[in-house]
């Protein structure tokens, strides 16, 4: 089943709107809770991100039986450093978005943690692509 | 602990989910940063949190979080009460203040996450 949503940048009322849509889909498709909850949250860290520093974005899953493929990608400033962009700690946010509950540099390496592949790619002033594979139980 | 216990404790007013206060709940953690939330692996957590918005909501939904507790009477809005009724999440709301009230329920006997 292949999905595509659109992110708006600055959108922060709604962000998280597109991780609770697939998350109603993985129940529906009887996906373990445990697969379920690292998906969402990776995914709900890179939407946030999306809503939080670029110009705007999209999601796209391509769910299998076996594994979950997730591409996010957006236009804007892209990253400068990924290697410290990965660091806990490090953020760029800003205060709007620290205010949110978000911005404490953690998001990242929080959708590592979460998802079996990770790969980013940026060009900056361009563009952030990030794609995650789960490999589910 | 049953959920319906937490709310005497703390002297707190249900907001919305009343239907689940015989819920039991084993763990606390308290925070205003979602992202910290977000890195919780447990189930049955109370959220104690000062952080009223949107994203207080959908954090808790993502994480697998069925109920929240408000410090210093914090409400929530009204897009915030629909969106954690469309997800089955209870909130609560106490006019202790966030160190008060996980020091209460701790002493109660609701476990830490750490």
């Amino acid at each position: 089943m292949y999905l595509t949503f659109d992110v708006k940048m600055g959108d922060f009322s709604n962000a998280g709107k597109v991780s609770s849509e697939i998350k109603g889909i993985l129940k529906q498709l009887n996906i373990n809770p445990k697969d379920i909850k690292r998906i969402i949250v990776a995914l709900y860290e890179a939407e946030v991100n999306v809503v939080a520093h670029s110009y705007g974005g999209k999601i796209e899953c391509l769910i299998d039986s076996d594994r979950v493929i997730a591409n996010i990608a957006d236009t804007g400033p892209g990253i400068a450093d990924i290697d410290l962009a990965m660091k806990e700690g490090y953020s760029t946010a800003t205060e709007e978005v620290r205010e949110m509950g978000f911005g404490a540099g953690m998001g990242l390496a929080n959708i590592k943690k979460n998802s079996d592949e990770m790969n980013i790619e940026s060009e900056l002033g361009k563009s952030t692509n990030i794609k995650l594979i789960f490999y589910l139980d | 602990m049953k959920l319906s216990e937490i709310v005497e404790i703390v002297d707190g007013t249900v907001i919305c989910g009343a239907e689940n206060l015989d819920n039991e709940v084993y763990l606390g953690f308290s925070s205003d940063l979602m992202s910290d939330v977000l890195t919780l692996l447990a189930d049955d957590i109370l959220l104690i949190t000062g952080l009223s918005n949107n994203q207080a909501i959908r954090t808790a939904e993502m994480s697998d979080i069925l109920q929240i507790l408000f410090v210093r009477n914090k409400k929530p809005n009204k897009t915030m009460i629909d969106l954690a009724t469309e997800h089955g999440i209870t909130l609560i709301t106490t006019p202790y203040s966030m160190f008060k009230t996980s020091g209460l329920l701790f002493s109660k006997g609701l476990e830490p996450v750490y």
